[in-house]
């Protein structure tokens, strides 16, 4: 279980191995979490650096614990309160960072590639925690391996993506990473707000919401930035549920198990009803605790693989050597 | 001072041939075959190009007002290197050249310490806000070629209508950057598969083509020449190569990066590659070059455009527009267009020497008995790879580094004064 990298800067730079290595390791990561004694030490003495240029509380505590759960050192920097406002440039601060011997760079920023250009600039692994209108790789990692639990495979299946694809990072991502895994991502929304030429990046565009939903194995529901309402790139809220919304009449177009799930935090009312965000087939939560485990994972494969030897027997079964390695 | 120029291969907008090259007190006093006299100076130029000084209607000295980026002295002296002894500058400098005092100001100083000559574009409207035509008729009086709002497009076109029509009076080439700036959103890189890919804001091509389309109807309709700058699209060459067949007195540039790069130059997020018109895709070159192989495309220009490596190492949204220009358009436009089997190269020279001066309406651009000695030395023998650390240029912005091309300017002299010499500069 490897992965050739120093940096995890999107799914489109991971081959299909890797993203398989990452979720085995997840699963093995979820098993920790759920034995009680979360606290490992596999990233002991490494230092995991917290750098938020954009403002999410879900995604920078789901990493500051997978960080404390591996053991790690972490440090939370929110840089819009400090050195931007002084003028200091990504490539200074990035530099600074590595100077002070950070091992992991956990960066989320408002600009596409930031998190490219910081990690030319630092001998630390560089984690893309959500890069502009980019790339959200561990979004799409833990939706991958929400989906493999409970379908064993990604192979095959028609994952229905619905809402805002231009500025989702969450799209890009997922489409990327189950395409390459075999899976049919077919994707849906206000025209304004379908990229130009997304097709060819393995997503079937959908003419109406009841081709995009109709046996689907998986809807994902994407968040709506609200705020780019001032921009028109869709009339009004209610037009919005009434047309792009997934609610229970359009869902039961989708396959009976289907799973239901959203990125967070949703909308009520807008991408879903609350019948749907809490209804029998949401995977919602679980979504964010998968989320500590593939952070976990990933973490564990960039620093701290030296501290622990994970063996894969020929039954395919996992030893999960939690005890060899806590203190 | 008296040069000879021997045994080179003279080439013109009309001609090719075999000449020697005599010059006296900054004067061409003969061209002939085998011409012998007595000389200060001897250049032999066996097989290599004599060639009307190039002429570069389209670029950004950056002087006054960001000389960290480049100035007159290290803007000309990076002209030369590259071949050209006339450049047009254009006024977004700080401040805006929308006044005889700034032009003035350019021509002093390039007439002081610039080693090429320098033509500066005024603005069309004050702070180029595009709303108050500037002051043009005082600027023409100081020295203006043209009138630009380059790096802007006057959008109100009542605004642009009254620029021609002021402009005409003047005789001045109305200059136009084409960019519906609004349709553009803020966009950083060329609208399609990549920008979607990369997360970036696109471009579409529309934005350029619907001002284009506008410039050359506001052209049509009140009967004023205007210049097209930095086409980059197909339909762009489409929309230009219709009016000029119906009579629309249109011309057109294109630089170098637009028949030579696609988009693809902005993957992993690649700043250098970062201008405006954004670099496009395959077959926008190709309509680049078909368009400069017909005429529709009459000259190339460099839009040389410095930025100090710090506007450049940032994040892609952030970075400057723009790339140097001067000291690789030669070698790229000869490698990729004559080389390439598309233009011949009095063709060549058309575009680069003799035409941008008959656009801009200034004495340069031929290579004859009785003209100011303006000249440039090109050896086509040479392969080399593009090494920015090279360049004179005070700013180093191209994605060009390492590229392969054949050419190299061998010598300029301007005026009749030797500028470089044997690929290097002596002043
Ligand atoms: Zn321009
Ligand atoms: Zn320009």
């Amino acid at each position: 279980m490897t992965i050739n990298k120093k940096d995890i800067l999107g799914i489109a730079e991971l081959s299909r191995d890797e993203i398989t290595s990452i979720l085995d390791t997840a699963s093995i990561m979820k098993r920790i979490i759920q034995s009680g004694d979360k606290k490992t030490n596999y990233l002991r003495g490494k230092t995991v650096l917290i750098l938020f240029y954009e403002n999410s509380t879900r995604t920078r505590v789901s990493f500051e614990l997978a960080a404390k759960y591996m053991g790690a050192d972490t440090i939370n920097i929110n840089v819009s309160v400090s050195s931007v406002a002084k003028g200091e440039t990504l490539v200074d601060t990035g530099k600074t960072l590595n100077s002070m011997g950070a091992d992991v760079i956990v960066i989320r920023h408002n600009m596409s590639g930031a998190p490219h250009l910081l990690a030319k600039h630092v001998n630390a692994s560089v984690i893309n925690a959500g890069d502009g209108m980019h790339e959200h790789p561990t979004q799409a990692l833990l939706d991958m391996f929400t989906i493999r639990e409970y379908y064993k495979t990604l192979s095959g299946l028609k994952v229905a993506i619905i809402g805002d694809i231009y500025h989702s990072r969450v799209a890009r991502s997922n489409i990327i990473g189950l395409a390459k895994m075999g899976a049919k991502p077919v994707i849906y929304g206000p025209a304004t707000l379908i990229p130009p030429e997304i097709e060819k990046m393995g997503a079937k565009i959908a003419p109406t919401i009841n081709d995009a939903l109709y046996q689907a194995d998986v809807v994902m529901g994407l968040r709506m930035q609200l705020e780019r309402q001032k921009n028109a790139l869709f009339p009004s809220k209610s037009e919005y549920a009434r047309f792009f919304g997934i609610n229970q009449v359009n869902l039961s177009l989708a396959k009976k198990d289907a799973l239901w799930m959203h990125p967070g935090p949703v909308n009520r009312g807008v991408e879903m009803t609350s019948g749907v965000i809490d209804g029998f087939n949401s995977v919602i939560n679980e979504q964010v605790t998968n989320g500590v485990a593939v952070r976990m994972a990933l973490l564990y494969l960039l620093a701290g693989r030296e501290n622990m030897k994970v063996s894969r027997h020929a039954s395919g079964t996992v030893d999960i050597p939690v005890q060899e390695a806590c203190v | 001072m008296k040069i000879l120029i021997k045994n080179g291969i003279v080439v013109t907008d009309e001609y090719e041939k075999r000449q020697n090259v005599f010059i006296e007190n900054g004067i061409v006093s003969r061209i002939e075959e085998n011409y012998s006299a007595d000389a200060d100076m001897v250049l032999d130029a066996d097989g290599l190009y004599v060639l009307p000084g190039l002429v570069d209607a389209h670029c950004h000295l950056r002087d006054p007002g960001y000389e960290y980026k480049e100035d007159i002295v290290s803007g000309t002296r990076s002209a030369a290197m590259g071949g050209f002894t006339s450049v047009a500058c254009m006024p977004n400098t700080n401040p805006v050249a929308d006044n005889k005092t700034v032009i003035r100001y350019i021509i002093d100083k390039a007439n002081r310490e610039g080693v090429v000559h320098v033509f500066p574009i005024g603005a069309m409207t004050k702070g180029l806000r595009g709303e108050e035509l500037a002051e043009i008729g005082e600027m023409k009086e100081a020295g203006i070629v043209g009138v630009s709002d380059d790096g802007r497009c006057v959008e109100n076109s009542s605004v642009m209508k009254k620029v021609m029509l002021y402009a005409r009076m003047f005789n001045l080439p109305v200059i136009c950057h084409c960019e519906d700036s609004r349709l553009s959103e803020d966009g950083v890189m060329n609208e399609g598969a990549l920008s979607t890919e990369m997360g970036l804001r696109g471009i579409s091509k529309a934005a350029e083509e619907i001002m284009i389309a506008r410039d050359v109807i506001l052209s049509k309709r009140f009967d004023v020449p205007v210049h097209i700058c930095h086409v980059s699209t197909v339909l762009g060459v489409e929309i230009i190569r219709y009016a000029k067949r119906t009579g629309v007195k249109v011309t057109a540039e294109t630089c170098p990066h637009y028949f030579t790069l696609t988009e693809r130059a902005c993957a992993g997020y690649n700043t250098l590659a970062k201008v405006n018109p954004p670099l496009r895709n395959e077959e926008d070159v190709e309509a680049i070059i078909r368009g400069l192989c017909d005429g529709t495309i009459d000259i190339i220009a460099t839009d040389h455009a410095p930025h100090h490596m710090d506007e450049k190492n940032v994040e892609f949204d952030k970075a400057a527009n723009g790339m140097v220009g001067f000291e690789t358009a030669l070698p790229l436009s000869y490698t990729v267009l004559v080389k390439g089997g598309h233009i011949s190269m009095r063709e060549l020279v058309r575009k680069m020497s003799t035409k941008p001066a008959e656009i801009l309406g200034i004495d340069k651009g031929r290579l004859i008995e009785g003209k100011m000695a303006d000249i440039t030395i090109f050896n086509p023998n040479v392969d080399y790879q593009i090494d920015i650390s090279k360049f004179v240029s005070k700013s180093k912005n191209s994605p060009f580094h390492g590229f392969h091309v054949s050419g190299k300017v061998v010598a300029t002299i301007v005026n009749g004064r030797i500028v470089v010499k044997d690929g290097e500069l002596v002043v």
